[in-house]
């Protein structure tokens, strides 16, 4: 990568996939355990529905969503619940968050759940959201946002557009490309479910133009389901493209506004790993208990894609892949652009593990000596949200919270793009990362301190009138005893 | 099995500040080997008196400053800064000037502001105006360029170097036998004189663009600045609103009166204009920074530089103007801020 290659907005970077999508998806292998963060999704933590030494089998719900935003929970196995209790998580950076640890007993006995095949023609819009809801499906492109709460939220009177999100844009991640290759009429399917919860107009696949097996995987799907509302767009593959507001701007034109959601202006976008969970679950009444999960990089011996349960140890997922390599250095979930850095391997897949990079320093590029902002700019040329990386953090220190916010530091999607470029080699997304919850408790304690003053000047006034009335009504009771006197 | 862990993003280019101003310095040597070519080596006297210097000043403010001296040192920033002054400075002007202003564009214009990316001011150009306003006769004492059948004034390699360093020319010369105005004094004074600009451009030292020499210097300059901008280490904006600025003005002023003003090709191809354009204004530093930013400032550089040259009490205005502009950018900065994704217009 050379400074030529840079876009307004975004990146071409190195894909590095090839690695990953030589095999096809294979099954990883079971585990004797399987750990179930019960806030793997955003929004609440989901409440338990089973206690430690309960039985129970593979599929049943095993917690169900709180109140507001959140999500059900399955049970990847049959076996018995051993403990709830806190366990390192990869999505909270290794740090323990309550789980659900189940012991696999190898049988695989259903839970069988009657209600959960349905023909999603024969229910109304409402029932089959509702109907998805009880899934446990979130968005599986990584954010793992509640899709039951999305679709709540996405009202079907506007009769909006559906979006599926297959630009797969960050590196190394090469789940979604091999489930267009090799499930894409899953993904048809569930395109076609969402449609009916929506009452959707049409559906666009997004779609980078460097994977061609993908595209013909998935017109030759959509072909045979005969469904015309169903398109594919061709994206360039641009780093950041498939983020969600950034694909809107590329396939419809349109941006979504700043302090609002897609679903604001009529569209709802939807990971295709999303739609195909969808089409598991009504067609086959499988909940959300398994992904497809990259694991790629130079320290592991052998990349590829993996059907792995959700609760999987990514240990078993690297022995799956043949163990790490003598170069194995950094442990990474998610792509290279964005991902967690992890401490170690004993952490669960999660239904937001769409990679597992065990990078070396092939992979690695560890940054040279920082130097100071020489303010070339090549921050804001690459930034795709038309920020000025520079000036944001020439604001940064001394803190001045007005200009940060005048700057749109809330604004950052912290892609790493500003960062990439950078040849002054300021971790500039770190920094911004650690401002933004200040800027906003700023602006908070900003508009609590208006209020209060509001309030306070409010109180005077009102104080002020009720002595100016009360001092009126005295002077009007005095009148008549002064008039003599006058 | 534990892993260090580090914050993403977990790669970067392999950019630095020290690539980018390694580039500008290959960038600038055409036209050094062209101002040798007509002008001696007066030139490369005066970059290794100026690189020199500035090395020791940077290694000095460092020091002083506790800062870490060796990256900085090897970031190359301070040789740019001292080959720019030392462009823009006579040949044969005594080696005080250069070592004076290479060592206040570093230590004043640059560390007291807080160094590297601190700086408001262009160094180079904070030096050059101290230079000009405290010494202007040293600084106007240009040589004639080669090709003006001069051939007994020309110096050698030796003579340069004692000149420079003497202050005092060999016995066989005099000032006056040796030095030359530059084409834009000379087409002021001319004017001045009370000539037509036809006849103040009829004298040896004008060329066919514009000054004899000059012209493929800045040609050389211009070709350098195209690299730059072909390698993306300088962006467009600054440098094409700069010069047509320039060139938009010194048109009008020539539709109104070509008697008495000079053309745009004249004043592109003469004094700092390519040079301003494509290596000083662009200097990213003390510019403003977004792309509209960048318009505005390199727009006002230009007609600052046609009215300094033009009306002003400097022959060149290309430094006062990157100075004046340098002043403005936070203005421009502040209401220049992009539109911000999803915001309104």
């Amino acid at each position: 990568m050379t400074a030529s290659e840079l876009l307004t907005g975004g990146l071409r970077l190195e894909a590095h996939k090839q690695r990953s999508t030589k095999a096809p998806i294979r099954i990883a292998s079971l585990a004797e355990r399987y750990v179930i963060p019960l806030d793997q999704h955003s929004g609440l933590s989901a409440v338990p529905l089973v206690k430690p030494s309960d039985r129970v089998r593979m599929w049943q719900p095993i917690a169900q969503p709180a109140p507001g935003i959140s999500a059900w929970l399955h049970s990847p196995v049959s076996g018995e619940v051993v403990a709830i209790e806190p366990r390192p998580a990869p999505h909270r950076l290794g740090a323990p968050t309550l789980s659900i640890v189940i012991a696999n007993d190898g049988r695989d006995e259903r839970f069988e759940n009657a209600a959960a095949i349905v023909s999603f023609e024969q229910i109304s819009p409402t029932e089959a959201c509702e109907h998805i809801g009880r899934a446990g499906i979130v968005g599986l492109g990584g954010a793992a946002f509640p899709t039951a709460n999305k679709l709540e939220s996405s009202l079907c009177e506007n009769g909006p557009q559906l979006l599926l999100n297959g630009a797969e844009c960050e590196p190394y991640i090469s789940c979604d490309e091999m489930l267009m290759r090799e499930r894409a009429e899953d993904i048809v399917f569930g395109g076609r479910a969402l449609l009916h919860a929506l009452c959707a107009r049409n559906c666009t696949i997004a779609i980078e133009e460097d994977v061609p097996e993908a595209q013909a995987a998935l017109l030759r799907a959509i072909e045979k389901a005969g469904d015309s509302r169903i398109r594919i767009k061709v994206v360039p593959a641009i780093y950041p493209a498939g983020g969600e507001r950034q694909l809107i701007a590329t396939v419809f034109g349109v941006e979504v506004p700043h302090d609002g959601l897609p679903a604001d202006i009529g569209i709802v976008c939807q990971n295709v790993g999303t739609a195909a969970a969808i089409a598991r679950w009504i067609r086959d009444g499988q909940p959300l208990v398994s992904r497809i999960v990259t694991v790629t990089g130079d320290g592991v011996t052998e990349a590829g894609n993996w059907e792995a349960r959700i609760g999987t140890p990514f240990s078993s997922l690297i022995v799956d892949s043949g163990g790490y390599t003598e170069r194995m250095a950094r442990l990474i979930m998610g792509g290279s652009m964005m991902g967690i850095p992890l401490p170690h391997d004993d952490l669960p897949v999660v239904k937001a593990t769409n990679c597992i990079i065990a990078a070396s320093a092939l992979d690695l590029q560890p940054r040279s000596a920082e130097m100071p902002c020489i303010r070339c700019g090549n921050c804001s040329q690459a930034c795709p949200a038309f920020l000025l990386p520079q000036q944001l953090h020439w604001y940064l220190q001394p803190f001045d919270g007005d200009q940060l916010a005048r700057h749109g530091l809330l604004d950052c999607i912290e892609c790493g793009c500003c960062d990439y470029v950078c040849p002054s080699q300021i971790p500039l997304v770190e920094r911004f990362r650690e401002a933004k919850p200040l800027l906003t408790r700023e602006l908070d304690a900003r508009l609590t301190a208006d209020a209060a003053r509001a309030r306070f000047i409010a109180r005077n006034e009102r104080l002020a009138r009720l002595e100016a009335e009360h001092r009126a009504k005295l002077a009007a009771k005095r009148r008549p005893r002064n008039e003599p006197t006058s | 099995m534990t892993f260090p862990t580090t914050p993403a993003p977990h790669v970067v280019a392999h950019d630095s500040v020290g690539r980018v101003m390694r580039i500008v310095i290959y960038a600038l040597l055409p036209t050094v080997l062209l101002h040798v070519a007509f002008f001696g080596v007066g030139l490369l006297v005066q970059i290794t008196l100026g690189v020199a210097t500035a090395l020791v000043s940077e290694a000095l403010a460092l020091r002083l400053r506790r800062k870490p001296v060796e990256p900085f040192l090897k970031d190359g920033s301070a040789i740019v800064t001292a080959m720019l002054l030392a462009l823009c400075l006579p040949p044969l002007a005594p080696w005080w000037l250069v070592v004076s202003g290479t060592a206040f564009a570093i230590l004043l214009a640059k560390h007291l502001y807080g160094g590297l990316g601190a700086n408001p001011f262009n160094p180079a150009m904070v030096g050059y105006a101290v230079l000009l306003v405290s010494f202007p006769v040293q600084l106007l004492q240009w040589l004639p360029p080669a090709g003006m059948d001069m051939e007994q004034v020309k110096l050698s390699i030796g003579e340069t170097v004692q000149t420079i360093l003497t202050g005092s020319l060999p016995s066989r010369l005099t000032w006056d036998a040796v030095t030359s105005p530059t084409p834009l004094e000379a087409l002021r004074t001319n004017l001045k004189m009370g000539m037509t600009m036809a006849e103040a451009q009829a004298a040896p030292i004008f060329g066919t663009l514009g000054g004899r020499g000059w012209e493929w210097i800045n040609l050389a300059t211009l070709a350098g600045g195209l690299a730059l901008l072909g390698l993306r280490i300088i962006r467009w904006h600054i440098p094409v609103a700069m010069l047509s600025a320039i060139v938009i003005s010194a048109s009008l002023m020539y539709m109104v009166d070509p008697g008495t003003y000079a053309g745009p090709i004249f004043h592109l191809t003469s004094g700092a204009s390519l040079l301003g354009a494509f290596f000083i204004a662009t200097d990213p530093i003390s510019a403003a920074t977004s792309d509209r930013g960048r318009l505005i400032y390199g727009a006002g550089i230009g007609v600052l530089t046609y009215v300094i040259r033009t009306w002003g009490g400097y022959p060149d205005g290309v430094a006062f103007a990157v100075l004046l502009m340098n002043l403005s950018v936070p203005l421009i900065d502040r209401y220049t801020i992009p539109r911000i994704y999803g915001h309104a217009r």
